[in-house]
């Protein structure tokens, strides 16, 4: 099963390399990965999307809990939560197929941030679904690049992790 | 008060009380260790890194102290790799300076210096790269903090030049309190009642205790319980020396080659109490076979071992100690009376034994026995790896708390001999013997330089088989005998090679010669090589092969 963790650590150099060390050195895949600071100054948060049986996931959880700088690991799987995730494609585009293009990411609320001669830059925030959709009606044309954030996710209502 | 950080270093190992550092210096920067030697504190310099490395790792083992290596430059630090694994592996307090030069700012290109905590990563329990001497006494304080509570490790301390060699003002915090760090002591009260309940209408219980006894110091609480409540004990490898060999209640070692009864008292006991162990797979054997008629209370500090290896029925998270004293309140089983004649009626059905010719070969298992009986049982013993190991595990009796030093984990060859020089270090006035194979005892033998330079009386029994013999055990049972690298004719010969150091060489080839060469040994004042002739082709027995349940005891090789 696919699992989506929320990881507080601190806003320390090496600690990105001593969570994806972790992973790497037990066999576990990250699926995505995602980081950025939250509003409490040196501590960052890190989305951690990873394919585990329910064993897996509890040595995983313990094991994040070890690192010094790791504060606080929440499972946001089974809980009510928001996902998102951003993409930006690259697609082979000239005044012929433009306007076709331009409907399908009408459709998906979508943006064109960039056009050029012979391409144009999609973006797409959504769920994962959403961004599988798009990437898969654009795959029609010739799509030259692909970058994507990886998942990020909160709980709904007002409770917070912190 | 102003300080350069070099000082600050030196003052805070002895706020840390701190007597005695395992360095190999190096040339960057140079006054770090001349500071050191102008201080109260010995400064032991050993040949090569592991070497320091394995001494702190011993030092720590035998007096419960961390262990604390110096390392100037970078260029030597790799070769500490090896030292700071083997004390991860099993759990063992230390803490490593690493000094970086001054052309390794913080880019990690110059060639002498290395990325240590990035290369160390793996094996160690945490490490802190201090880039300003703003951070340097609070670092020192987490390292030491982080090293020796909790389930204690390795941390390595990598320091930038800058944090050497500027000056700012000192202040050693007292306490500390490191936010995402908060090592759980006091177990939950609700699952030690739950584990007293069902220890009270056990039949057969059964106390499988591990290294956690000792780093907990719960040895004594150990010994309170079992004899209260009649519960047998059997430890593995590293809980050796945390229940006395001798105690009418002991079952020895369990596991790969545990004793028969040992394993067996595994498998039929109805509820067992794992204290301090960590299901290691040379102890469990096939693990769908393990203790499978038990109900198992785990009590283990890291909560990462819960259900790790094993499922568990009650985990209890904490201190061994604590919880064995809360247990104790508890009542405990009614009778075992008829559940200790059983363990017994298979210890006589298979006893550990082996059969000394007064005028064949020396047994490797002859020559542990006399160093137990000729030093009463007071030594401390280091073991290097192999078969010697298993049968210093097998025939000798740990009845001294911390009096057995040996890499379990990781298995280091290599790893006895530099680490007795730091238990004698430690424990200055006992007897210490490294117990080495032919094969292991040529890892790290250079450090007899180091023996000889501080007269550390260390005693070395070589079981020299002229095999790596272990391997050629497994060669010998599981590939048909086809013997390939295991043979050692090629050694030296130890005897003149521990005269060319400045130690004493002895050597014993018959019976008969085992024990006068020991007390000659005994009574030597400084370093003694004895060099046992003993048979070449001996086993370890009885053996748990692999991928088998430890019922499945192969008990003779025919
Ligand atoms: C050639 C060879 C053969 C071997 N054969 C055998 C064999 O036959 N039998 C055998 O037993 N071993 C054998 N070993 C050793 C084996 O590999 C393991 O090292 C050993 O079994 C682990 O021992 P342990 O479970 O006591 O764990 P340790 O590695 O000693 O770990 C201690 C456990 O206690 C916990 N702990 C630490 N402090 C505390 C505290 N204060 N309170 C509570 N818990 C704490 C830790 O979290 C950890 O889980 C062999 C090794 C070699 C190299
Ligand atoms: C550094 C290292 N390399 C290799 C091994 C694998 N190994 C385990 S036991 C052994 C043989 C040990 O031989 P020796 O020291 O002569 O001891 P004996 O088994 O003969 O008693 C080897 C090579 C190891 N444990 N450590």
């Amino acid at each position: 099963m696919r699992y989506v963790l929320a990881v507080l650590v601190e806003d320390k150099p090496g600690v990105l390399v001593r969570v994806a060390g972790l992973f790497a050195r037990r066999g576990y895949n990250i699926e995505s990965l995602a980081v950025g600071k939250t509003v409490e100054p040196m501590v960052s948060r890190m989305t951690i999307e990873v394919e585990a049986d329910e064993k897996i996931l509890e040595q995983i959880i313990k094991q994040l809990y070890k690192l010094v700088n790791v504060l606080k690991v929440s499972n946001l799987t089974e809980e009510p939560s928001v996902d998102r995730e951003l993409v930006l494609i690259k697609v082979s585009a000239d005044v012929s197929n433009r306007a076709e293009i331009q409907q399908i990411v009408e459709t998906f609320r979508a943006k064109i941030v960039d056009v050029a001669l012979n391409s144009i830059v999609v973006e797409v925030t959504g769920n994962q679904e959403k961004l599988e959709a798009i990437i898969m009606l654009l795959s029609q044309y010739t799509i030259l690049e692909v970058v994507r954030t990886g998942k990020i996710a909160i709980l709904r209502g007002s409770k917070a992790i912190k | 008060m102003k300080m350069s950080g070099i000082q600050m270093v030196v003052e805070s190992l002895r706020n840390e009380l701190v007597d005695t550092i395992f360095c190999s210096p190096g040339g960057t920067p140079g006054d770090m260790v001349s500071y050191l030697s102008e201080s109260d504190i010995r400064l032991v310099m050993y040949c090569h890194e592991q070497g320091a490395s394995h001494a702190a790792d011993g030092y720590a083992r035998s007096t419960g102290k961390p262990g604390v290596v110096f390392c100037t430059s970078g260029l030597g630090l790799t070769s500490l790799v090896t030292g700071i694994a083997t004390a991860y592996a099993d759990s063992v307090p230390m803490v490593v300076f690493a000094g970086r030069g001054m052309s390794a700012s913080s880019v990690y290109d110059a060639e002498v210096d290395m990325d240590i905590s990035s290369i160390t990563l793996p094996s160690t329990k945490h490490s802190i790269v201090v880039r300003s001497i703003l951070d340097l006494p609070r670092s020192i304080r987490e390292a030491f903090h982080l090293a020796t509570t909790g389930r204690s490790g390795p941390v390595v301390l990598d320091l930038a030049f800058n944090a050497q060699t500027d000056t700012g003002i000192y202040r050693y915090p007292k306490n500390i309190d490191i936010r995402g760090y908060n090592p759980v002591y006091n177990s939950h009260q609700g699952q030690v009642s739950k584990a007293a309940k069902v220890l009270a209408k056990a039949k057969k219980p059964l106390i499988y205790a591990g290294g956690g006894i000792i780093y907990s110091g719960a040895h004594e609480e150990l010994r309170q319980l079992a004899e209260k409540f009649n519960i047998p004990v059997t430890t593995t490898l590293m809980g050796l020396s945390g229940f006395p060999t001798e105690h009418p209640l002991a079952l020895g070692m369990l596991g790969m080659h545990g004793t028969y009864w040992a394993n067996m008292a595994v498998n039929e006991a109805d509820v067992i109490i794992a204290a301090g162990a960590r299901f290691d797979d040379r102890v469990t054997g096939r693990k769908s076979d393990f203790a499978t008629k038990a109900t198992i209370i785990h009590i283990d500090i890291d909560p990462a071992e819960i259900g790790k290896n094993i499922c568990v029925d009650i985990p209890i998270v904490g201190d061994v100690k604590q919880v064995l004293l809360q247990l104790l309140q508890k009542t405990g089983p009614q009778d075992t009376q008829s559940w200790l004649s059983q363990i017994n009626a298979w210890r006589s059905s298979a006893p550990m034994r082996y059969f000394q010719d007064p005028e064949g070969q020396i047994c490797p298992q002859f020559v542990i026995e006399q160093i137990y009986e000729q030093t009463k049982g007071t030594a401390l013993i280091t073991t290097e790896v192999g078969q010697h190991q298993m049968w210093t595990a097998q025939f000798y009796k740990f009845n001294k708390y911390r009096s057995f030093m040996s890499s379990g984990g990781l298995g280091t060859m290599g790893y006895g001999f530099p680490a007795s020089l730091g238990v004698q270090l430690g424990c200055p006035d006992d007897v210490v013997f490294c117990i080495a194979g032919d094969g292991s005892f040529q890892m790290n033998i250079r450090e007899l330089a180091t023996a000889v330079r501080y007269n550390l009386p260390v005693k070395v029994a070589v079981i020299n088989n002229q095999h790596l013999g272990l391997v050629r055990q497994w060669q010998e049972m599981f590939f048909q005998s086809r013997y390939s690298s295991v043979v050692l004719q090629s050694a030296p010969d130890f005897v003149k090679l521990a005269e060319a150091y400045g130690a004493l060489g002895l050597r014993a080839e018959t019976p008969s010669e085992v024990i006068p060469v020991l007390q000659k040994a005994l009574s030597a004042p400084g370093p003694v090589v004895i060099d046992f002739r003993v048979k070449a082709e001996e086993n370890v027995l009885p053996m748990v092969p692999p991928n088998c349940s430890i019922s499945e005891m192969v008990m003779t090789v025919e």
